[in-house]
């Protein structure tokens, strides 16, 4: 095979204040050949992305080329000028920005702005760039192919978004892609179709790619070969398979370590039955509520329905769905950021108003909401030891010696330097602000925590980190958790009980063991096995599972009568299950589903 | 404490990188350093400016100062060139126009300054209420903010002050009123941004107060940005005076004030007298300072502001 970009003893600088330079790639050097896929692999801050963007000849603002050579088919590309660059990027070189939704505009066509950059390079006229849009489209397997191009983006789903992106950047039949980390934002089920096209889609033209990801699981399943970065320098390189299965470095076993297993029972910790009281710490009962107008004192669109979850004392309680399911809602109802439009929630088994607003102080004090981004969860005017003192005085009134006293020892529990209480979040990296954002939570001496997402914009490592603090908060303190996310793996080896959420209804809910031992609701069994593990050639066997093929690129829709998941179940019974709501059955091991199947059916 | 130690340990051997390099330090351009020397120059003026005049600003000169050995016995003291007894020459009635610049500095910005200010005061207020209140709140402030704006600006303040007569603290309460609108539009919608913000929503799920989420949550998140609207407003308040001025609607006379200044000496143009063009440099060299301070402000903050503050 021809090699088609060469990158040889690369160096990229920031220019500091004082005009001295900072490196942040040092002499990297790999190959791809064409037709190969190559996924370059490290923590946020690797240097990965700004490699990648090389092989466009750009670099971002405040960055700048400081020595090497970036050659494609044997030109360099970072000496190239501006009239050479601008054939070159979108003609032979590609790129797939992380966020379609961001990329798309909503203003116009997505056929049009497939096409737009072919037919402006001069590559195709716009009858030809139609039809090129329309095979990509059929290879991409997307929904619709003939009128697809005439649709907005709002139209068509994440997923779905994703893989025109991916058609945009084929259009003009590039050389090379270069893909940044184009899954990392979707759910597992969605990471999964979009994999799948990206790969044939790529097999098909026959055109070379750049993969970039901070997941090696993703990484085994579409790359040929590895290169593994940290700090701007090349730590392992070799064949996919090699690197999955034979790490040689030290680092790439760090990263492997911190790639969560794949769901199993058994994992759950063990409840801690010290904590426990009668009543449950917090209890939502037939919860239903939405966002809008509300109307005959239903919302307009309604998010949850009749939702029931309670949370012992000590206990964790995993909340997991896809993005639009409803999870988040759930945590803002129990904190009183939304107030539901039915039902009630229980602390200690006192009735608490619906808005936060009538909620006593000591009641807020008891439930902490802690918010997914630490980014913005934290004012960035504000330094770290007045974040964390808030709390304490707003709540426990400690003033003076005793307050700095234990905001020193927050920093202490969250493994935090005490000499972080002077700075100024910016100052911090993400996985320390997300501790930090844990440690105001933990600042009120809260009973009930309810953790939105924690780890999801963490690198794996970082959030890997993460939840072992939280698992030894968790056995210091007794406080129990809402734990939400959309990563199985993550909610598997942390929760002690799991509650499954589609389209706003509970359709299983139980311990850890029993929701991941079978039987499984139709739609959890989905979930599992979409989860991708670190092992090559795992992507090909799934696809050929029931479940995949029934449960991909399907958009979810959220209705009031019958079973939401009905036209993604491979189980689905006609006119029962589109027009009855599913009942609620107990099965043998103890847990519940929401299902119009029996336990027998689930298991054939 | 041992497994706390353990994982430190685990994690030196590779550190968590940082997210980003720190921020940078808004580095002025060298258009930004000549903004901020000749903004300088002007403050200095403004507290030093009657103490260094060679004359009173409504003195009209005598002619003997201008008598030249064997010529005329009454020269015209009018729109006198520039020399050595007068710098910048004189006036259409004989004042001396360093000295009239000199005071008219600290009238012409002094007021525009506290214009700007009161605007502000009002803005600021009435916007971050609009961002924070209810939404029949922001609908009725946002409305009655429209309606202001629909008037012409010029038009209004002409009215009132026909009406009420032309005094510097009409002028001023008008002055702040009228661009206290377009400053309510930006307060408002930065605001809004913040108040959406997760740690905005933090400090609602703690319970607090309103007066703590807008002076401890808002208020510092939306000051870099308003300050750099402060100077872009001041200009515009600058020019706004300086054109009532011209209109005789503004600073009546004797006092100094630019605007009226270059209207006062128009006529003089036609005798090639430098009386008209000094004022009219004043202000462009005050108000282009400003803006080239203020462009590079918020070319450091990515460009955001600018969008927003074309309003």
């Amino acid at each position: 095979m021809s090699v088609l970009l060469e990158v040889d003893d690369l160096k990229i600088s920031a220019r500091r204040d004082d005009d001295s330079l900072l490196p942040i790639v040092k002499g990297v050097s790999f190959s791809v050949a064409r037709g190969d896929v190559v996924a370059l692999i490290g923590e946020s801050g690797s240097g990965k992305t700004t490699i990648a963007l090389s092989a466009l000849g750009y670099t971002k603002p405040g960055l700048e080329f400081a020595g090497g050579e970036v050659r494609l088919e044997g030109e360099d590309v970072i000496t190239m000028g501006s009239d050479q660059l601008r054939s070159l990027r979108g003609q032979r070189v590609a790129y797939l920005a992380q966020s379609a939704a961001a990329t798309f505009n909503p203003a116009l066509t997505i056929g049009e702005q497939v096409t737009e950059s072919c037919v402006l390079h001069g590559i195709l006229n716009q009858e030809q760039a139609n039809e090129r849009a329309e095979t990509l489209y059929r290879a991409l397997e997307l929904p619709d192919p003939d009128r697809l191009g005439r649709r907005y983006p709002h139209q068509v789903s994440g997923g779905q978004l994703q893989r025109l992106m991916a058609a945009m950047a084929l259009c003009g039949k590039p050389d090379l892609l270069v893909l940044d980390e184009p899954t990392t934002a979707l759910d597992v089920t969605t990471q999964i179709e979009v994999l799948k096209a990206f790969k044939s889609v790529i097999k098909q033209e026959g055109s070379a790619a750049i993969y970039v990801t901070h997941d090696l699981s993703v990484v085994a399943q579409i790359a040929d070969h590895i290169v593994v970065l940290y700090a701007g320098e090349v730590q392992e390189h070799g064949s996919a398979e090699q690197v999955v299965n034979q790490p040689g470095h030290d680092y790439t076993r760090r990263l492997m370590h911190a790639v969560r297993p794949p769901p199993a029972a058994g994992q759950g910790d063990e409840s801690l039955s010290e904590h426990r009281r009668e009543s449950p710490a917090l209890q939502v009962k037939d919860i239903t509520a939405g966002y809008g107008r509300k109307h005959n004192g239903m919302p307009a669109i309604t998010v949850l329905r009749d939702v029931n979850v309670s949370i012992e004392r000590g206990h964790t309680v995993g909340v997991i769905g896809e993005s639009g399911c409803g999870k988040s809602t759930l945590a803002r109802v129990m904190a009183g950021l939304l107030p539901a439009a039915q039902g009630q929630v229980l602390l200690d088994g006192d009735e608490l108003q619906p808005a936060l607003q009538k909620r006593k102080r000591s009641e807020l004090q008891k439930i902490q909401f802690v918010f997914q981004m630490a980014d913005t969860a934290l004012n960035p005017r504000q330094r770290i030891d007045h974040i964390l003192g808030r709390p304490l005085g707003f709540y426990l009134g400690l003033k003076g010696q005793e307050k700095r006293r234990r905001i020193l020892e927050l920093l202490d529990m969250v493994e935090l330097p005490q000499d972080f209480a002077g700075r100024y979040p910016e100052e911090l990296s993400g996985g320390q602000k997300q501790r930090v954002n844990l440690a105001r939570a933990l600042a009120a001496s809260p009973e009930v925590l309810l953790c939105d997402e924690v780890i999801s914009a963490l690198d794996s490592i970082v959030g890997a980190n993460v939840i072992e603090l939280l698992k030894r908060l968790r056995k210091q303190t007794g406080v129990s958790f809402v734990f939400i996310s959309h990563d199985l793996s993550t909610i598997a080896s942390f929760a002690d009980e799991i509650v499954v959420l589609y389209a706003g209804r509970v359709v299983e809910q139980g311990t850890t063991d029993h929701v991941l031992s079978p039987p499984y609701h139709p739609y959890t069994r989905l979930l599992i096995s979409s989860v991708p593990e670190l092992r090559v050639g795992w992507l090909e066997e799934t696809m050929q599972t029931q479940e995949a093929q029934a449960g991909i690129d399907r958009v979810v829709t959220l209705t009031a009568v019958g079973c939401p998941f009905f036209d993604r179940c491979p189980l689905a019974i006609k006119d029962t299950c589109d027009r009855e709501t599913p009942p609620v059955r107990q099965l043998s091991a103890g847990h519940t589903v929401e299902c119009h199947r029996s336990e027998a059916e689930f298991m054939q | 404490m041992s497994d706390i130690t353990q994982s430190n340990s685990q994690t030196t051997q590779f550190d968590e990188l940082p997210d980003a390099p720190p921020k940078r330090k808004i580095k002025l351009s060298w258009a930004g350093k000549t903004g901020v020397v000749v903004l300088i120059f002007w403050a200095i003026i403004v507290a030093i400016g009657p103490m260094i005049a060679p004359y009173y600003e409504g003195d009209i000169l005598d002619e003997e100062l201008f008598m030249v050995p064997g010529g005329d016995e009454y020269p015209d003291t009018d729109f006198q060139p520039p020399s050595k007894i007068v710098y910048l020459g004189t006036d259409y009635l004989g004042r001396d126009t360093l000295s009239r610049i000199l005071y008219g500095a600290r009238t012409t910005i002094g007021i525009s300054f506290i214009a700007t200010l009161w605007a502000y005061a009002i803005g600021v207020t009435l916007g971050i209420a609009a961002a924070v209140g209810s939404k029949l709140l922001d609908m009725t402030l946002s409305r009655l903010n429209d309606a202001v704006l629909a008037i012409p600006s010029l038009m209004l303040a002409l009215v009132m002050i026909a009406a009420l007569g032309s005094t510097i603290p009409l002028l001023i309460l008008l002055t702040g009123i009228i661009y206290a609108a377009s400053v309510f539009r930006i307060a408002r919608s930065l605001g809004q941004e913040v108040m959406v913000s997760d740690f905005v929503e933090a400090a609602r799920v703690r319970g607090e107060g309103l007066w703590w989420i807008i002076t401890r949550e808002i208020l510092p998140n939306i000051a870099m940005p308003l300050a750099t609207d402060f100077g872009l407003r001041f200009v515009w308040i600058i020019l706004f005076i300086s054109a009532l001025s011209f209109l005789g609607l503004g600073v009546q006379p004797p006092m100094s004030d630019w605007g009226s200044m270059v209207k006062e000496n128009l006529p003089g143009l036609i005798y090639g007298s430098i009386a008209p063009i000094v004022p009219s440099l004043a202000i462009a060299t005050l108000t282009i300072s400003v803006n080239m301070i203020v462009d590079d402000i918020s070319a450091h903050s990515g460009g955001k502001l600018a969008k927003r503050m074309i309003s």
